[in-house]
């Protein structure tokens, strides 16, 4: 429920290609040999798009685009930061002048306190961590999930892996939506433990870290990992746990950013199973509390809650922006 | 013993945690879910047997045809302004040539938002007052205030400008990516034969593009015949129904009533759903194959 389970095979073709042109994927002789030309965005290196540089030595069609290059940034920053900026400014706005001009720019003054209110009498700092330990416990569970079985699935490579691995893929053809129910019943009664999980985090960790997406994309990680390296490390005595820990693990840092942007951001957007599963307010994320706080408080103070639970993404996406963008090109497609 | 000495135990050890996490939280879900829809199951007694009855009853709720149709007029209305917008976007930026890194960063920024707080603003800019943000900058223009989400025929197309808002700068990453990607004697090759801007567009790029294009077409159709969040906060469902979607149907079934929901019926239609998206996109994948490949 947590990442999205719409994916066809046909999507992770497309999307394994676009791991090996992000420079995500291993290089080395085990590598996967490069369908089309490898390329990089940021090389300048007489790279041409669609106009040629005759092109752009023509008056006309430089000044044309240009100016629909001008335009196209009003438009994104219009668009894309506009509604950020209003909501910025309205959290520090006072309640009537919001209501009354919202356009306006702090007609009577900027009210700071919205913000300390939010944070400290309304008790967003709560669902703030909650948020934060939702995110953490799902990253961490995914991981543990999908390394240990891309692990055994790539490289120890059992009889029956096959049969396995073909379990997992089947489940991407299911919508989520399929497991909506009985899931649900699961968690508030699980096997073996004799009592349920609802209003626990772990009612949203477990079945967080049942992601086929994110076991697909290691495996495949794996497979294009040198064998040699493996055969070398074996012969020196490492066992399958040193060749996990020491060797396979190391090797596969970029992968497991790409997870794990996935998974924290993820975790943040989930809505509707915190929601099902989460039902007391003090352990609910920003995401569930959110909705249910616009009735119950004012409106500036409302709106400073929404600019705080934005801060974070905001800022993650900031500083990881170029691993944020090429995930984008993998999984950006499907709403979450 | 060999089997042990041939990695068997080690094998098993670290296919551990993912077989016990598929198998509680995936597959059986998935295994129950065909076996609750046909019973009738409440959490006292235990569920029994009821053959097509949840399905009967799902297809006779007077709502069932209304989600459809719904669900159907969001998928559309997204399709023909959430399609062409991220494409056109993409390949223009793909000509930047400065500070394109800024374009992309912007475009995807409202990805970013966590899709419950853009939900939740979009709801308040469609404020239907006189002053409310939306009905503000029509007035700059001079358009009356509009009702936006209050109104039976605006709400659907309110929801879907949001969707779009919120999902088109992931789409645009993608295809700027592809679009980074075709190979430059390709233009050279056109221009040689004489092709002009429009021509090395519609004859270059846009073949290029076209299997990521098909997939995410397919993908879009089965995100949106999926959506909840957009009609569940913003709307509820009204006015008068006119944006009850089929997983806020689901929804209803399984969870509206505290004391325990209709799990069968909720089983029912998601199974129904699932299956409509999976014979639609094996159709799509059948119809399209010869045309992706050459």
């Amino acid at each position: 429920m947590t990442t999205s389970t719409d994916y066809t095979p046909e999507v992770m073709n497309v999307m394994t290609d676009e791991l090996d042109e992000s420079g995500i994927a291993p290089g080395g002789p085990g590598g996967r040999k490069r369908k089309r030309r490898s390329r990089r965005p940021s090389e300048p290196s007489g790279d041409r798009g669609i106009l040629s540089p005759s092109d752009w030595r023509k008056p006309g069609i430089r000044w044309g685009t240009r100016a629909t290059h001008l335009v196209l940034l009003l438009l994104l920053i219009v668009l894309g930061l506009g509604p950020l900026l209003w909501l910025a400014k309205s959290a520090i706005t006072p309640t009537q002048d919001t209501l009354r001009t919202p356009m306006a720019l702090f007609p009577n003054g900027v009210d700071w306190a919205n913000l300390s209110t939010a944070w400290s009498t309304v008790h967003i700092d709560v669902q703030f961590m909650n948020t934060i330990w939702v995110a953490l416990g799902s990253w961490i569970m995914q991981i543990v999930v999908a390394t240990t079985a891309g692990y055994a699935l790539s490289v120890l490579r059992p009889k029956y892996g096959k049969v396995i691995y073909g379990l997992i893929l089947g489940t991407l053809f299911v919508p989520s939506v399929v497991l909506l129910v009985p899931l649900y019943l699961t968690i508030l009664n699980p096997p073996l433990l004799g009592q349920s999980l609802i209003n626990t985090f772990w009612a949203v960790w477990l079945p967080a870290g049942a992601s086929a997406f994110n076991v697909v994309l290691i495996k495949r990680f794996f497979d294009n990992l040198p064998r040699e390296v493996f055969e070398a490390a074996r012969t020196d005595g490492a066992g399958p746990f040193r060749l996990f820990w020491s060797i396979v693990l190391p090797m596969s840092k970029p992968i497991l950013g790409v997870v794990s942007v996935f998974a924290i951001i993820a975790a943040w957007k989930d809505y509707l199973w915190p929601l099902l599963v989460l039902r007391d307010p003090a352990i609910q994320p920003l995401s569930v509390r959110l909705p249910t706080l616009q009735a119950a408080i004012q409106l500036d103070v409302y709106l400073a809650a929404l600019a705080i639970s934005t801060l974070i993404p905001i800022v993650l996406f900031l500083v990881f922006q170029g691993l944020f963008l090429r995930s984008a090109g993998l999984g950006g497609a499907v709403k979450g | 013993m060999t089997w042990l000495r041939g990695g068997g135990l080690s094998n098993l050890v670290f296919l551990l945690p993912m077989l016990v996490i598929f198998g509680v939280f995936s597959w059986w879900p998935i295994v129950r879910s065909v076996v609750m829809s046909f019973q009738h199951t409440n959490l006292v007694t235990a569920p029994t047997f009821v053959g097509w009855d949840n399905f009967v009853q799902v297809v006779n709720d007077p709502l069932f045809w209304t989600a459809i149709g719904n669900t159907a007029w969001f998928a559309f209305l997204a399709l023909i302004l959430g399609y062409p917008i991220p494409l056109i976007a993409a390949v223009l930026m793909s000509e930047v040539k400065r500070a394109k890194g800024l374009y992309s960063a912007l475009a995807y920024l409202p990805v970013v938002v966590p899709p419950v707080v853009a939900v939740l603003l979009w709801k308040f800019f469609y404020d239907a007052s006189p002053t409310g943000v939306f009905n503000t900058i029509l007035g700059w223009v001079g358009i009356p205030p509009q009702p936006w989400i209050q109104s039976a025929t605006q709400a659907m197309p309110s929801l879907v400008v949001e969707a779009t808002w919120a999902a088109a700068g992931g789409t645009i990453i993608i295809y700027l990516a592809a679009i980074t990607g075709v190979a430059p004697e390709l233009y050279d090759a056109a221009e040689v034969d004489g092709a002009n801007i429009w021509q090395k567009i519609w004859h270059v790029t846009m073949p290029q593009l076209r299997s990521i294009l098909l997939i995410t077409l397919i993908l879009q159709i089965i995100g949106t015949a999926q959506v909840f969040l957009e009609p569940y906060l913003f709307t509820g469902g009204g006015p008068v129904n006119s944006t009850v979607t089929v997983l806020l149907l689901i929804y209803r079934y399984a969870f509206q009533n505290s004391l325990g929901g209709d799990y069968g019926a909720a089983t029912a239609l998601s199974l129904m759903l699932a299956a409509f998206l999976a014979v639609l996109s094996l159709v799509y994948f059948r119809l399209t194959k010869s045309w992706s490949q050459n």
